[in-house]
């Protein structure tokens, strides 16, 4: 069963790229997502058996976030469906510089997108540390294409720096892969495989020196993919260019995935005894991003850019969360979570908001809440959870976060955090409530209202509006009453990283 | 023996220096296929006696990939773009041989530095992986075209590999042989980027991709 996870969406992919009715194709990315989500739902009820002596393992942590993947995949592919069908196939005009362009072929796209899943599924199975790598950077390249979708050169060149900076990022965790081998070496041909499980039960023969170093490079390299500051620079621009169900399942599921990576790392760390070393670089980290992010978000023009850089501030948080420890680990897989349905429902309204009104620009979107009425209203309920606002998930999450900090005594790093937010909070809301208020007249293109409306309707068609309701329904919910099944997993989770 | 390894490491670090030093792209690419085919011999020279099989089969693997198959990937893409087959470096060629002296110097001493709990086949091998990912880097940020800096990837990539055959020898071969595809994956859509980025503009100057700023 494990293996069907990743083979399932392995082999639609190929399959997607001979089919040629567009129907056929569409149906099969449902289906897939559909069953993936199923196999998801059955590991919940009955934990498949390790596979390949122990390479593949789905153990809670694997599975909270394998269970964030296929809920967000299900939502991408069903507005996939959607922005298929609305998509101008042909040569158009690119709205922003005027330039000719065309889209990448449906079947090619809906090919990567199914790769996309494998790979993700895979990095949430594995448990050795080489195929983790492997793993990863085939996401890296199985989202590539789905960046370029629209062939046109801003998204060309949104392609080549994520492409090349994360290459080079996963390039060095490779080589923090390789310390960590040199660092479980006990003798002369003789070393503890590089599986999680195995390492953690052999902890306190690890090099230490070999083994800090190693976890130095894992950080710095899957920190790059993650988009922890310095290392973020490739993520703006991918987000801000990617079709919008793409940016929703890089941000949400992607980031995760490498998120998870990092903890494996730290895993073995504090297995190893060198926990405390590993938090500190964590939390410096997140610090750092949620700086980084708090200043490009005020003053932000381009409201898909503004999204990713507050992908940026929680990458952050979570960094910083799991730095401090102890209950934090808690506040951070629940705030995993909760970011993901969050930004995933964020990009989709996005994606809308930008078919409506045909600009990036957030200064030239006025009036959409009266000119979409479910999109609009969902923009502002999304800028409302993804700042931490209550009744919503996030809130709960950031709270626990907070709440630890002070128990631990970090005042200085608590204050940090709540400035932070609360200047993220102010940035975002100038934008956002510019975006939602006035009134819905496009003053820069001068189109006549029948034409909008038209638009309007275009944009909130019920596959562009269903996706996104669903994931801030769950994010709601999830504010105001968690289930026990799913603060289970995640206490269960939790552990799995404090050891 | 082990006289050999040491030739073949002096020779790997010399592609380097002619990495930097060249003027024409596809000297570049005919040092770094030099130094892939060196790559691919080393597991044969340092890889212990009873994993023979094993070394052997990684070592052809390596060969054809590494050797022969990314170059040629390069050189079409090359031809393909259609564009003038100079580096335009962003840091002169003399300074690139000073820094590159420069960064040998560091691996070297790098490379004393760090104790290792396994005795190293040569001692050679850890400041060649050291220099091999400096160059890399560098010349990823010193070149300005998108070929270039695939080359950078792959220099770095090269030496991250030497270390992990030197050293890593506990990592199953499934594992080393998904490591090579995925390197493998990796230069072939670079190399389909590269295309497009030719044909969109005329050019494949990553410094003149600026479109996408805050």
């Amino acid at each position: 069963m494990i293996l069907l996870l990743v083979f399932l969406p392995l082999v639609a992919g190929l399959a997607a790229w001979f089919i040629r009715s567009n129907r056929l194709r569409r149906l099969l990315l449902i289906a897939v997502a559909l069953i993936h989500l199923g196999l998801t739902g059955l590991a919940w009820i009955d934990r498949p058996g390790p596979v390949f002596s122990g390479w593949l393992l789905l153990d809670d942590l694997g599975l909270l976030f394998l269970s964030i993947v296929s809920v967000l995949f299900l939502a991408a592919a069903s507005y996939a469906v959607g922005y298929f069908q609305r998509e101008d196939w042909g040569k158009r005009q690119d709205f922003e510089d005027g330039f000719l362009f065309t889209n990448a072929r449906e079947a090619t796209f809906t090919c990567c997108l199914l790769f996309f899943l494998a790979t993700m599924s895979l990095v949430c199975l594995s448990q050795d540390f080489g195929l983790l790598w492997v793993a990863v950077e085939a996401t890296t390249l199985a989202s590539a294409p789905l960046i370029y979708f629209h062939r046109h050169r801003r998204s060309l060149e949104a392609t080549w720096k994520y492409l090349m900076i994360c290459s080079v990022g996963i390039g060095l965790a490779l080589l923090g892969n390789f310390f960590l081998a040199v660092a479980s070496t006990i003798g002369p041909n003789e070393s503890i495989p590089m599986i999680v499980g195995s390492l953690i039960a052999n902890a306190p023969l690890l090099h230490p020196l070999w083994l800090k170093v190693a976890f130095l490079f894992l950080v710095v390299g899957y920190g790059t993919k993650l988009g922890l500051a310095p290392m973020h620079t490739w993520l703006p621009d991918a987000h801000s260019e990617a079709p919008s169900m793409v940016s929703s399942l890089l941000s949400g599921a992607l980031l995760n995935c490498a998120f998870l990576a990092v903890l494996r790392g730290l895993q073995v760390c504090t297995a190893a005894g060198q926990g405390q070393f590993a938090q500190e670089v964590l939390l410096g980290f997140g610090l750092v991003s949620m700086t980084i992010a708090a200043v490009f978000i005020v003053g932000q023009t381009d409201f898909k850019r503004m999204l990713a850089y507050s992908s940026i501030e929680h990458m952050g948080i979570l960094a910083l969360a799991v730095g401090l420890g102890g209950a934090a680990y808690f506040g951070a897989l629940f705030h995993a979570v909760n970011h993901s349905l969050t930004k995933a429902m964020l990009f989709l309204v996005a994606g809308n908001i930008l078919t409506a009104y045909k600009t990036k620009s957030a200064q030239e979107v006025r009036g959409a809440v009266k000119f979409l009425p479910i999109s609009g209203v969902l923009w502002f309920a999304g800028f409302l959870a993804i700042t931490g606002s209550p009744p919503f998930g996030p809130f709960l999450s950031e709270l626990i976060i907070l709440k630890s900090a002070l128990d631990q005594g970090r005042i200085a790093i608590a204050v940090a955090f709540l400035l932070l937010l609360s200047v993220i909070f102010i940035g975002m809301a100038a934008i956002v409530l510019r975006m939602c208020q006035g009134t819905p007249v496009l003053e820069s293109t001068g189109e006549s209202l029948q034409v909008e409306t038209s638009q309007a309707r275009r944009a909130e068609s019920a596959l562009a509006v269903i996706p996104p309701l669903a994931l801030g329904l769950g994010v709601l919910v999830l504010g105001i009453y968690l289930p026990p099944a799913l603060s289970g997993l995640i206490e269960h989770a939790a552990k799995v990283i404090g050891g | 023996m082990n006289l050999f390894t040491d030739v073949v490491i002096a020779v790997l670090i010399l592609t380097n220096l002619r990495l930097i030093a060249s003027s024409r792209i596809s000297a570049c690419i005919y040092a770094v296929a030099c130094q892939g085919v060196l790559l691919g011999v080393l597991p044969l020279l340092v890889g212990s006696s009873h994993l023979m099989v094993r070394a052997c089969a990684l070592s052809g693997v390596t060969v054809m990939l590494k050797g022969f198959f990314f170059p040629w990937l390069l050189l079409r893409a090359l031809k393909s773009a259609n564009v003038r087959r100079e580096m335009e470096p962003l840091v002169g060629y003399t300074s690139s041989l000073m820094i590159g002296a420069l960064l040998l110097a560091t691996a070297m001493w790098f490379g004393r530095q760090l104790p290792l709990p396994v005795p190293a086949h040569s001692p050679m091998v850890l400041p060649l992986a050291m220099f091999n990912i400096m160059v890399g880097l560098f010349v990823i940020v010193s070149r300005a075209k998108a070929i270039t800096q695939v080359l950078g990837y792959l220099v770095m990539e090269n030496g991250i590999y030497a270390f992990g055959l030197a050293f890593a020898l506990s990592e199953p071969s499934l594992v080393e042989l998904g490591i090579l595809l995925d390197a493998f994956m990796a230069v072939f859509v670079m190399g389909i980027t590269i295309f497009h980025i030719s044909r969109e503009f005329d050019h494949m100057d990553t410094d003149r991709l600026t479109a996408l700023r805050d």
